[in-house]
């Protein structure tokens, strides 16, 4: 469906209005700080509100296709255009997106980490805004490649320059593992565009029209033409997500990113890994996919186990959170490689809770560490006698973060592992069934972990360092900046349908198609 | 036989970029003669005005847009030649920019200088256009000989005449090895015009002749690109030589040969995949995973340029590796890749410069916080620096992109094996670069000194111009799609 009017300029505007304000903010000097965190909030707000208002006028019942398409010519010369275009996949995490990044402006309001410059450090945010809002709805492989890639950059300063002590090394670390992943991933969507034929004449489509190649599913790949591209895919995007045993690139970034960098990390970056695999290397390699399902449900189920335990191993909160976060996108994949309409719903609304509820931790976290001057687990305590509030608001977000029915954790998890008991047709089912039984293990070393992190750190009293010292509460911007997150965690808790409906029609549709492509 | 000499039809308007180009070269060396020093302060201006004015003529021939041949086809002016033309020029305009100050407040000859620079672009222009094993010959000598002196301008420090000399003899020697070359080639094809040899020379058979040929013509231009194991002089010649000069060496020249390359590739041997695309795997892949490698190790910021650039110069061989693809995407993406190469390389030289007004040393510790004093220069060293790694929105990616094409479309396992080599390459090369991103982002000020960078108006230009380049190009590389997009060289037969 093409849009016409002002919707056909929507979506730009989502995707360029942050990238807008970075630009005037780059004229204006640095000195007034104040000007610069009113352009990012009014920036990054605006492109929420444009989303509530796709979200208003968003035709829910339109059997999931692609609405408010935009198809302009961008780069002829290799046939590639600017098309964007949103569908039940997309709609949920570009929600997501446009939402935290705001929410980080007004967190950042106080809270400009170390060595300070609000300037540059808005500017970058901004710049990844741009970046994610672009992803989630480009319809050209080019274009969602060149979106992929812009978040690299400010990324790597963020972690960088307002890291932590080992922040050099892990900021290295994020850009080169993604790059090397996003080099395999082009040299795929390469080869997809030369070897892909059209079904009906059997020429090359020499296309990067995200659209047709899923239409036509992968036609006239050859059997290991299609495994070798999917591979290329799945380093590219298991890389980002990230899959074990890509993912120790994850633990020091996140330890070592500012509080904002590391919630805009795990609530939005590790989804662009996922979303890709659901988007673009299943629907466009169906047959491959198929054959690598229970190799992607492995690494999975091994990241859930191997996660849990790296939790229970941390001394510090930060990177507990870190690894829980293998753990949970662990349950992501395994939904996603159940191959389901099922798992795939399951996969994408654990997508958005996990960003809701662990970027909620990581905020925690940060407040915890501006407050307490330290993460070490073992010399915390008492938060729940010292600052209350911020006691409890942690106590939700572990609760969430560990599946508790009622709370939006438990839909993304729970589904998924129901997922496995049924996995789509010619997968082996007595493998999946292990990786359920595997996974349902994990969701009791979740509860494990973050219920001794919880009493570790909250209950009792706090440690002597701290004891006679006095803790502020959560303050005003911090209630602003979270509230929305945590009404989110409750609400999609208790009303699961509020993503459901709307992913439904779109991942039927993409799990109708791969079973066709894997029966016929 | 008739031994009467019949002057040739000369078509003015194809020569006319060289017509003008030659003008100024004769003005500048006319007004130093007449009072070299009343004239010293303008020189620069009159050689950036009259490179400007060589644009003029490229505008009209390409707006004309018919494919000229002069003297039987060995000259040929045609949207290759063209585009290839402007972009020496721009270069030089740009390295004329990037010399001013150096080379004013230096202790060099200064007309010279300019002078030696335009006979350089003379030589680059006309290789443009050479099809034919003379004409590019003459090029060749009448790019390097000027290129050799500029090397060794600061005459006063032994590595300045270190870089010269190595400079030189290793030309030469390639310049040698070249020759002999070109006469099997001229013995096998019986003449000198390359669509001739490309007629005599594709046949079912290969002989041993025809590949020698082939093999010594090309390591004559393998050193003047830098491609492994030719490329011991450019480390060393780079870091003596004044800057600006090692700006122009590593892309003007560089793209020179790639010039040749291409024309000498997809013309005169077009029939000789099976001798020039195993040739040129093996270069590529040689020249890029070397030059990465060695760049990682280097402190000196214009050695790691250099041996970047010697990297760079593996990926743009890429393509000629899978040259007898029916695509024919091999020379968009290497004419793709050498145009947003020298705007990116440039940029990074201007800023090096720029920096080294203050700091006076070329080390990359050097650049620590520059952010904090210097946060235009360090941001636009940024853009250079990542999108030479091809990351996109820079430019750079579109460049790496245009090969992966080219190598991809062959459909062989020869061609995807070199673009995983190349997606390699890509990550290794992403930790220099970003190590001095590193520095000037991450790390203080060396000895705390906060004074500002002063930054005169050419060099601010320059700056400004090849960032802006950077960026437009790599958001919108319609712009230079467009121009690339020649088919020229294809199948001449």
């Amino acid at each position: 469906m093409e849009a016409t009017g002002f919707d056909a300029w929507l979506l730009s505007l989502i995707v360029f209005l942050p990238a807008l304000g970075a630009l005037v903010m780059l004229v204006i000097p640095g000195r007034r700080e104040e000007v610069h965190k009113l352009i990012a909030l009014v920036a990054s707000a605006a492109a929420l509100g444009l989303t509530i208002y796709l979200l208003t006028i968003y035709d829910y019942d339109a059997g999931g296709g692609l609405q408010f398409v935009v198809d302009e010519s961008w780069i002829d010369v290799i046939n590639s255009r600017y098309i964007v275009g949103v569908d039940g996949l997309s709609l949920p995490l570009l929600a997501l997106s446009t939402a935290i990044i705001p929410l980080c402006v007004i967190y950042s309001w106080n809270h400009v980490p170390e060595p300070g410059n609000a300037k540059a450090f808005l500017v970058l945010m901004l710049i990844l805004s741009t970046g994610m809002n672009g992803t989630f709805m480009a319809q050209d492989l080019i274009l969602f490649f060149v979106f992929f890639e812009i978040v690299l950059l400010p990324m790597y300063f963020m972690i960088g320059v307002w890291g932590g002590e080992n922040s050099k090394y892990a900021s290295i670390k994020f850009f080169l593992f993604t790059l090397f992943g996003s080099a395999l991933m082009i040299l795929s969507f390469l080869a997809l565009f030369f070897l892909v034929e059209s079904p009906e004449t059997g020429e090359a489509l020499r296309t990067f029209d995200m659209r047709q190649l899923t239409d036509v599913a992968g036609a006239g790949l050859s059997r290991a033409a299609a495994l070798w591209i999917f591979a290329g895919m799945f380093i590219g995007f298991g890389i980002k997500v990230p899959i074990f045993p890509f993912h120790t690139w994850l633990p020091d970034a996140h330890t070592e990113a500012p509080t904002v960098g590391s919630v805009i990390l795990a609530a939005i970056l590790l989804k662009l890994g996922t979303y890709g695999f659901v988007r673009i290397a299943i629907p466009m390699l169906p047959e491959a996919a198929e054959e690598w399902a229970p190799w992607i449900g492995l690494l999975a189920v091994i990241g859930i186990i191997y996660g849990a335990l790296a939790c229970l191993a941390q001394t510090d909160m930060k990177r507990l959170i870190a690894f829980s976060s293998v753990a949970h996108m662990g349950f992501v994949m395994l939904g996603i490689a159940t191959l389901t309409s099922f798992g795939i719903n399951a996969a994408v609304f654990g997508m958005v809770a996990h960003g809701l509820i662990t970027g909620m931790l990581f905020f925690v976290a940060g407040s915890v560490k501006e407050r307490y001057h330290t993460l070490e687990i073992a010399q915390l305590g008492g938060i729940l006698k010292q600052a209350p509030r911020l006691g409890w608001i942690l106590g939700l977000a572990a609760m969430a973060s560990l599946g508790l029915p009622g709370l939006a954790g438990f839909w993304g998890e729970f589904p998924a592992i129901l997922a496995s008991y049924n996995p789509a047709e010619g997968l082996p089912v007595e493998t999946f069934r292990t990786y359920m039984v595997i996974a349902a293990i994990g969701t009791v070393f979740a509860a494990g972990y973050l219920l001794w992190l919880y009493q570790r750190t909250a209950f009792g009293e706090p440690t002597d360092r701290f004891a006679g010292e006095k803790i502020n509460d959560v303050v005003p911007t911090e209630w602003i900046a979270w509230t929305p997150m945590l009404i989110g965690i409750v609400a999609l808790g208790i009303y699961p349908n509020l993503i459901f409906k709307i992913t439904d029609d779109t991942v039927s549709s993409i799990a109708t198609e791969v079973a066709a492509a894997v029966g016929g | 036989m008739d031994l009467e000499f019949v002057r040739p039809l000369l078509d003015w308007h194809a020569i006319a970029p060289e017509v003008v180009l030659t003008g100024v070269l004769l003005v500048v060396l006319t007004l130093d003669l007449v009072d070299g020093e009343r004239f010293r302060p303008l020189m620069p201006t009159i050689a950036g005005i009259g490179l400007l004015a060589t644009l003029i003529p490229l505008l009209t021939l390409a707006l004309d847009g018919t494919t000229r041949e002069l003297f039987g086809g060995a000259y040929v002016v045609d949207d290759f030649a063209l585009v290839l033309k402007a972009l020496f020029v721009i270069v030089g305009y740009v390295v004329v920019l990037l010399s001013v100050d150096y080379i004013r407040d230096g202790d060099y000859y200064e007309n010279e200088y300019y002078t030696l620079l335009l006979s350089s672009l003379l030589g680059m222009v006309i290789m443009g256009s050479s099809r034919d094993l003379v004409t590019m010959f003459i090029a060749l000598e009448l790019l390097s000989i000027p290129a050799y002196m500029l090397a060794a301008w600061r005459k006063g420090g032994w590595r300045s005449n270190e870089a010269g000399m190595k400079y030189y003899l290793m030309g030469v020697f390639a310049t040698a090895v070249m020759l002999y070359g070109m006469s099997f080639v001229f013995g096998v094809g019986g003449s000198t015009v390359f669509t001739d040899i490309a007629e005599a020379m594709s046949g079912p058979e290969t002989t041993a002749l025809i590949t020698v040929g082939i093999l010594f013509t090309i390591v004559g231009f393998a050193f003047k690109v830098s491609a492994v194991p030719f490329h011991t002089w450019a480390p060393d010649t780079y870091e003596g030589a004044p800057t600006p000069v090692t700006a122009f060496l590593s892309v003007g020249s560089k793209a020179a040969g790639f010039v040749a390359l291409l024309q000498l590739v997809f013309v005169a041997f077009a029939g000789r995949e099976d001798v020039i695309e195993p040739l040129f795997w093996i270069l590529s892949a040689v020249t890029m995973t070397v030059g990465n490698l060695i760049a990682l190790r280097q402190t000196n910021v214009v050695r790691m340029l250099a041996y970047s650039s010697v990297a760079q110069g593996g990926f743009m061989l890429a393509p000629f590796a899978v040259a007898g693809a029916p695509g024919q995407l091999a020379v968009e993406s290497v004419v793709i890749y050498l145009i947003i190469y020298a705007f990116m390389n440039l940029g990074a030289f201007a800023v090096v410069l720029a920096v080294a007004r203050k700091t006076r040393s070329g080390d990359i510790a050097s650049y620590g916080g520059l952010i904090n004093y210097a946060p235009g220069m360090a941001a636009a060293m940024t853009v250079f620096l990542f999108a030479l790694a091809g990351i996109p929105p820079l430019a750079g990616w579109f460049a790496k992109f245009a090969v992966f094409r080219a190598v991809i479309d062959a459909g062989t396992v020869a061609g995807y094996t070199l673009g995983v080599l190349i997606a390699v390459n890509s990550v290794i090369a992403l930790v220099y670069y970003a190590n001095v991103a590193k520095e000037m982002w991450f790390n203080p000020v060396p000895d705390g000194d906060e004074t500002p960078i002063p930054v005169t108006g050419s060099l601010g230009f320059a700056i400004g111009l090849t960032a802006l380049a950077t960026v437009v190009f790599g958001i919108v590389p319609g712009v230079i799609g467009h121009f690339s997009e020649i088919s020229v060289l294809a199948s001449p037969l």
